[in-house]
Parts: C-alpha cells; structure tokens; sequence
C-alpha cells in the first residue's frame, strides 16, 4: 500500500532506511539528527530488527561495521561532532569494504558550532575526513521526500559496491515536515553471498566482489590492514598496498556513470548557472525562476551527489556558461571543486552563508544579477 | 498561491502541534502543497515556542518564512517578538486574554493589518472544561477567518494528530472555535 | 619433539605460520590454552568469530581458522557488539590486550560489561605496549620502566578484572600464564557464560616490558610472575604490605544477569512475534 505521510525529514530518512531492509542501527544522541535514531528504537523491534544506542560515535561506526558483517544492513545517524569521532573507523570501512549507510544532519560548526542550526560544514569531512586515498559516495537531499529517496539509494550503492556511504543531510532538511509518498514496492539490492566456500576470495583483485557474513564457513579474515586477496595482512609489501588501494578508487571511479546524479533545471541556455545542494537548493531555484521571470538566461545545476563529485557535468555545464555560482552553506568547500572543474570557462563565484541559516532567495538573486551585469 | 503563516506563543501551549495540524491538512486531505519549520534548542523549550507554516498550490521551493502573511500569536511575549515581521496588509489573529492590545494598535493601524480575535483559552477553560487545547480551539478560528485550509482537511488532521481517545474532545474544541468567530 | 604436531595446528591457519611473536612471548600459551578452552567448552569451531583491535595480542585472530575481524586500536567490543547483535548464534571472541582494551577501548569496555552482552573478552596484559616498542600502558606498575617513562612512571595501575566486575560483567577471572589449567577452564567457563565474560591472563614480555624492567629473559619474567602470585583466596589472610606489587588471581565475578542481545531479542519478538532475521541484508525483499 502506498503511504502518504507529513513528516520530519528525520523521520523520513528512518522510514527509507526500514524500506531499504536496515534492520540494525546503532547510535548515539546528537543535534539535530536524534530524531533518526529515535524513529528507528521505535520501529526496529516491528521489523525484526536491533537498535543499540552505543557509549559513543566512535562505538556507534564500530558497531554497524561489525552489524554489517553480522549480515545486516547497517546505519548510523549523527552530526558533526559526531561524524568527526566516526572518521576512523570510516577508514577503516572503505579499507574493509564494508557497506554501511552513515547519515549526518549537518549543524553550524566548526566544534559543537551551532548545534539546532544549519550548516554543511562536513562536505569536505565526507570527502577527505579519514586518513589515506579513498573514494567516497555521499547524496545530499533537499526535501523531505529526498531525505527519504536518498537513504534508500545509499543503502542500494553501499551493497552494489561493497562501501560506505554518506548521507550528508542538514538541519533544515533533518528538522522541517513535508508531505513524502512511500511507495508500496521499491527496488533494493540484496547482498550477494559468494557461490563457494572453497577458494572464495573476499578481496580478489578484480573490482567488486560479493561477501559473506560471518558463521556462514568462509572463514573470512577482515583487516584494516594492507592486505591480499585472501583478506590476510601483507603490510610491507608496496605492491599488495599499491594493487588494493588503486582497485579500492577505481571500482568507485570505472562506475561514476552509475553513481553519480544531478539535477539540471534550465541549463542548456544558461549564461548564469547557480550550483547548489541540500537545502539551499531550495533557495537557488526560487532566485533562478524569479530571475528567469525577469528575462536573465539562468539555470539551477543540483548535486544530488556532491561525491563523488560530478566533474563532466560541471564541465559540461561550463562551456556554455559565463557564471556559475555556488550556493553552499560554509565559506567554500564544494565551490573549489567547481572551480577546479570550471575556471578554464567560467567565472565561478561563492554564495557562503554561514550563521545558521539558509541563504534567502533574494540574497542568490542579487549575486545573479551582479555577475549578469544588471 | 503562496502563504505564510507563523504560530506562536509560549512553550507548552501545543503551538508546534497546531503548525503540524494546519500543514498535514494542505498537504495529506487538501492536496496542495505545505512545508512546516519551528525553532529548535533551549529556546524552545520553556519560553517563547514557535513554528511555521508555508502552503501552496505549486512547488514551495524557500522552505522558511520571512514575512507572514497570517500570524497567530498565543502570548502578548510572542506577539511583541514576531509582529514587525508581519506583511503590510496581513492577517493577525490573537487571543485577547493572553495580550495587552494597546501595544500594537498603532502598528495595526499603520501596516493595515486585519486583526482578528479569538478568546481561544477562554473557550477552553470555560467552554471545553479543558485548557490545553486551545490551541485546537485556534486552529478553529484560524480556519473559518483565513480559509488558508478546508474545514474537513483541518478536522481529518486534528484526528490523524492528537492521542487516541481525545478526538471527540479536540474535535469539539476545533468546533468551538471555529463558531466563535 | 620435532615430529610432533601440536593438536590444535588443524585449527590455525597454517599458511599465515609463523606468527610474528618474539621468542618467549605469552600469547602462544595463551592460543594453546584458548583453542582448548574451546573444545572443553564444545563449541563448534564453524561457529566462531574473533575479533581484536590493535597490538600484539589482536594479531591472534589472523592466525586462527575461522571468521575473524582484525579493526582499529580500542574498538574492538564495539565491532563484536554490532556483530553479536546482528547474528546472535555467533559464539563471538574478543582478543585484546592492556593498551587495546584499557587505555584506548576504556570505554567500549565498561560500556559492554555494563550491557552484560554476551561476548567473550580474553585481554592479555603484559602491561607494556609491545608492538609499538614498549611505552607504558594503564597497567604498567607503579614505578615500572618503559620507552615513555624513563625514570619509571608513577601512574596508578588499573585493576582490570575488577573493573570489569565491578561495571556489571558476570564473569571476571584473572590468570597468569603460569596457571594454564586455570586459564583454560576460566576460558571455557567464559565461553559457556551467556552474558560478559572477561578474562585476563598476565602474560610476560621479554622483549619490551622485561628489558626495560631488568627480567631480560623469558626465564626471569616467568620467575618474578610466580614469585608475585597471590590467590583472591589468601587476599583476607595478607596484609597491605604483602599484598603490595602481587598479582592476585581467582574469579572476580561469576553470577547469572540479563543478557543484552536476549534483552533486545525479547523486545522484538513482542513487537513483532519474531526474533531479529538474520542475514537480512541477503534478502531480495521484506
């Protein structure tokens, strides 16, 4: 049955995550995600699954790392402090391959920051926060409805590539109720168990490969170590780290196609495009359809998936545009990698709102029509 | 069309509830298209409470309010707080009993702003024998002068949102204040 | 014995052999008397997970045939909580040391002691950190020497055992790797315990702990464990004095909790008149 539902976007990211089959979670309180967690003590035990409510951020990643290999789709759900605490074991996620889905609702930051205000101070975090070479993926919604989409996607990319994924959300998005539609049936991707216990590789080096959850006979050894094929730890040989690290980024980066997604409202005659993600998306469109009323050639260019970062697109989207503007929520994180795409064709400029607020549609208009020449 | 609408008055009076209420009717039974906010952190709690609400039949894409067009102030802290954001031209519905009124007759008078009242905890006390749910009473009120949501979309989302087992009583409230005014 | 092969190799991984622990090192007494708590427990081998941090004694995990999760410095018992709750039939074996599990770990310790969930935690404390060369760790005795503490520190000592005991465990033992019988029959107990089970042998380190601390071989190390042994038993009898720098070793907490995954097991099943699914993460839809 197909459910209609007011809700918070918190909420809706729980109700994704039980749609997407997470059936553990373990967290720790933190502003303003809480409600996530909070959802799912209330409904994990109705869907046969387990919430734990761990000492710490720290526990919390350890925790759904071990859950995932428990044989259950894991998550977390936190906010800066938290994610910052989480960075660790996150490397040791991507090192493991273990899918896991870790949601953070940004707040004001840096430090505990402004924990009830917005901000999306953590893009950057998500990208490069734990130590070493490492690709990430990480969707960033706008809506209530996205928030839920989005976790559900999370969780299908986690298990298609055997990695965790970021949900990088924001106050405004985690806090604010709108109308979201659960449809009845979704499409999920199962976990595959590999055929045959005899000479099963769990790392093989030949992109991604299925895994087995412990008690099933395979007798996995999972290190965070530099490691072979057979899971085994190989730390001072240069070629073992080189061959696992390289095929680690590159069964992320062979598969941008399938990863990566945007939203393009307006571009393909835009002299003016303005570049935006999660909430402040909202208030680029409002300035683009208001400006484009007034007859400027605007376009709005969303990142669903600020990582891994859309670099032909953004290209793309260069060649026909004077302007790009980066809407974003921190004094520039995102707006580099625009930048670095772009400056050969356009002129990039930064929208940076911080102080815990989203930026309002007048203040992207007035941006529009200063680089417009009006 | 858009319209913005801020509730607000002092923690406790159900004034985030009565924000749920009004969005989930636009947008569950009256299909159109609503987003709800409130102030979040130790300001929420105790003291000055508040929450907003955006309707639209289109896409509502600016998911905050800046200027309502409608403001329901529940304590005279609240009204003194958020009146200078209200549009020139607006709508104010306050309840008398919790509001010094000469402190904004010449902010009335100077924006034309088109000031309702409606006694809503008076009704509750006195009417309903139940003082919380005033703001129910004011949801009733706020229906019938500012049609921002249909009656059966407002009575659908007070039974879909309230305990279970206080509808009729919520329902009565809602009816009270929507015949008061 | 040169042909003599031990009982247990069948249940090590023998292409990762040999380990990489020095000459006269504890920790392979220690596997000995694990494996065979192991089978005096009889438990099926398939069924096991072993899980440890970072430092010698969670090296342990690689070299034993079966599921085993090698994470980050300290988070050992959070891995093996999420692990243990998500497939609760899993028999799950924390391997850790002093560093590992009192230091850095410290609060994932208390924490699951507290939960009384049921794992099994073996901290080998050999009261130095070993694989990074021999600095102090929160049980380093008063006035011991290490790479960190020259003039030898004067940090109070943890009492681990009794910590453990005392933050809600239902069992708690420690040992030396003297008393081998006592260590395996404690690790069989521990394994048979379904509820947080902590067992923590002293173990020596030639290398590091009796270099710096004139026990240069593994001979004096043992020698000095066996001079300095104190049965909780005999505790009463001794005076503050005598009791000053020994080891004391017996159970420290053996009793019957609520267990922390049964706990969780038993919400779900009201609320949803099942157990959590296991491997659902296989399922093609729910």
């Amino acid at each position: 049955m197909v459910k209609e539902l007011f809700i918070q976007g918190n909420e809706a990211c729980a109700e994704g995550a039980l749609k997407a089959g997470c059936r553990f979670f373990a967290g720790y309180p933190i502003t303003p995600s809480t409600e996530v967690a909070e959802t799912l003590a209330i409904k994990l035990p109705a869907y046969k699954g387990s919430f734990v409510q761990m000492e710490d951020e720290i526990g919390a990643a350890g925790a759904i790392i071990g859950g995932s290999w428990g044989g259950s789709k894991s998550m977390t759900a936190t906010s800066g402090p938290g994610f910052s605490l989480m960075q660790e074991n996150i490397g040791y996620a991507f090192m493991s391959e273990t899918p896991i889905v870790i949601v953070d609702v940004q707040r004001g930051s840096p430090s505990t920051g402004q924990p009830t205000m917005v901000g999306q101070g953590d893009m950057m975090q998500a990208r490069w926060g734990s130590h070493g070479d490492y690709e990430p993926i990480a969707l960033s919604p706008s809506s209530v409805q996205e928030f839920f989409d989005f976790t559900v996607e999370a969780f299908n990319l986690a298990e298609k590539f055997r990695t965790p994924v970021f949900v990088m959300a924001d106050e405004i998005v985690g806090h604010m109720r709108e109308k979201i539609i659960i449809p009845d049936k979704i499409d999920i991707v199962p976990r595959k168990m590999p055929e045959s216990q005899k000479d099963f590789l769990p790392f093989k080096n030949n992109g991604i490969n299925p895994m087995p959850s412990f008690g099933e006979g395979f007798d996995i050894h999972v290190t965070g170590l530099t490691h072979d094929e057979r899971g085994y730890p190989d730390a001072n040989n240069p070629k073992t780290h080189d061959t696992l690290v390289r095929r680690l980024s590159s069964k992320i980066l062979d598969n941008k196609k399938d990863i990566v997604s945007t939203q393009k409202d307006f571009c393909e005659e835009a002299d003016i495009v303005v570049v935006s993600y999660g909430a402040p998306f909202r208030s680029a469109l409002n300035a683009v359809n208001i400006a484009r009323d007034d007859g400027l050639k605007v376009g709005s260019f969303k990142l669903n998936t600020p990582w891994p970062f859309p670099e032909a697109e953004i290209r793309e989207i260069s060649k026909n545009a004077s302007h790009i503007i980066v809407v974003e929520m921190n004094l520039g994180q995102i707006y580099w990698e625009v930048e670095r795409v772009a400056c050969s064709n356009s002129k990039t400029h930064l929208i940076g709102k911080i102080g815990g607020e989203i930026p309002k549609p007048n203040e992207i208009l007035a941006e529009i029509k200063k680089v417009g020449g009006n | 069309m858009r319209e913005d609408i801020r509730i607000a008055g002092f923690g406790g009076q159900g004034v985030i509830l009565s924000g749920i209420i009004v969005g989930k009717a636009a947008s569950l039974f009256d299909n159109k298209n609503a987003v709800q906010t409130q102030s979040y952190g130790p300001e929420a709690r105790g003291g000055a409470s508040r929450c907003e609400v955006v309707i639209s039949d289109e896409t509502i894409d600016y998911p905050k309010v800046q200027n309502p067009d409608i403001f329901v102030a529940m304590s005279h802290e609240a009204l003194m707080t958020y009146i200078d954001d209200l549009k020139d031209g607006g709508t104010l519905i306050i309840d008398p009993g919790t509001i010094t009124e000469s402190e904004i007759e010449e902010f009335v008078k100077e924006h034309n702003i088109k000031l309702y009242r409606a006694p809503a905890t008076e009704i509750a006390t006195n009417e309903i024998k139940l003082k919380i749910v005033a703001n129910i009473v004011m949801i009733g009120a706020f229906v019938k002068i500012t049609n921002a949501i249909s009656k059966e979309a407002a009575i659908k989302a007070i039974e879909d949102s309230v305990p279970s087992g206080t509808e009729e009583k919520n329902i009565q409230a809602f009816e009270a204040g929507y015949n008061f005014v | 014995m040169p042909d003599e092969k031990s009982p247990f190799l069948k249940y090590l991984r023998e292409d990762r052999l040999p380990t990489i622990f020095c000459p006269g090192c504890g920790i392979g007494t220690i596997i000995n008397s694990f494996l065979k708590g192991v089978n005096e427990a009889e438990l099926d081998f398939d069924n096991l997970a072993l899980v440890s941090g970072i430092g010698c004694s969670s090296r342990i995990p690689g070299y034993i045939q079966s599921d085993s999760l090698h994470t980050t410095h300290g988070r050992a018992i959070s891995f093996a909580t999420g692990l243990k709750v998500s497939n609760s039939d899993l028999d799950v074996v924390v391997f850790t040391g002093d560093g590992d599990a009192a230091s850095i770990g410290g609060n994932h310790l208390i924490h699951a002691a507290r939960r009384n969930i049921n794992l099994t935690v073996i901290c080998i404390n050999n009261n130095i950190y070993g694989m990074t060369g021999g600095q102090i760790s929160p049980t380093s005795p008063k006035g011991s020497f290490g790479s960190t503490a020259p003039y030898g520190t004067t940090d109070n000592p943890f009492n681990l055992a009794e910590l453990v005991a005392t933050a809600g465990a239902s069992y708690s033992a420690r040992w030396t790797t003297l008393k081998i019988h006592h260590v395996v029959r404690s690790i069989k107990d521990a394994l048979k315990n379904p509820g947080f089970s902590f067992v923590e042998v002293i173990s020596q380190c030639p290398t590091y702990f009796g270099r710096k601390n004139k026990l240069r071989s593994p001979v004096d190390m043992i020698s000095y464990m066996k001079n300095n042994t104190v049965f909780k038993a005999q505790v009463p009898s001794l005076s503050r004095k005598e009791l000053e720098g020994k080891i004391i070793v017996g159970e420290f907490a053996n009793t019957k909790k609520p267990e922390f995954v049964e706990n969780i097991k038993e919400l779900s099943k009201s609320k949803s008149d099942s157990e959590p699914i296991q491997n659902s993460a296989y399922l093609e839809e729910f």
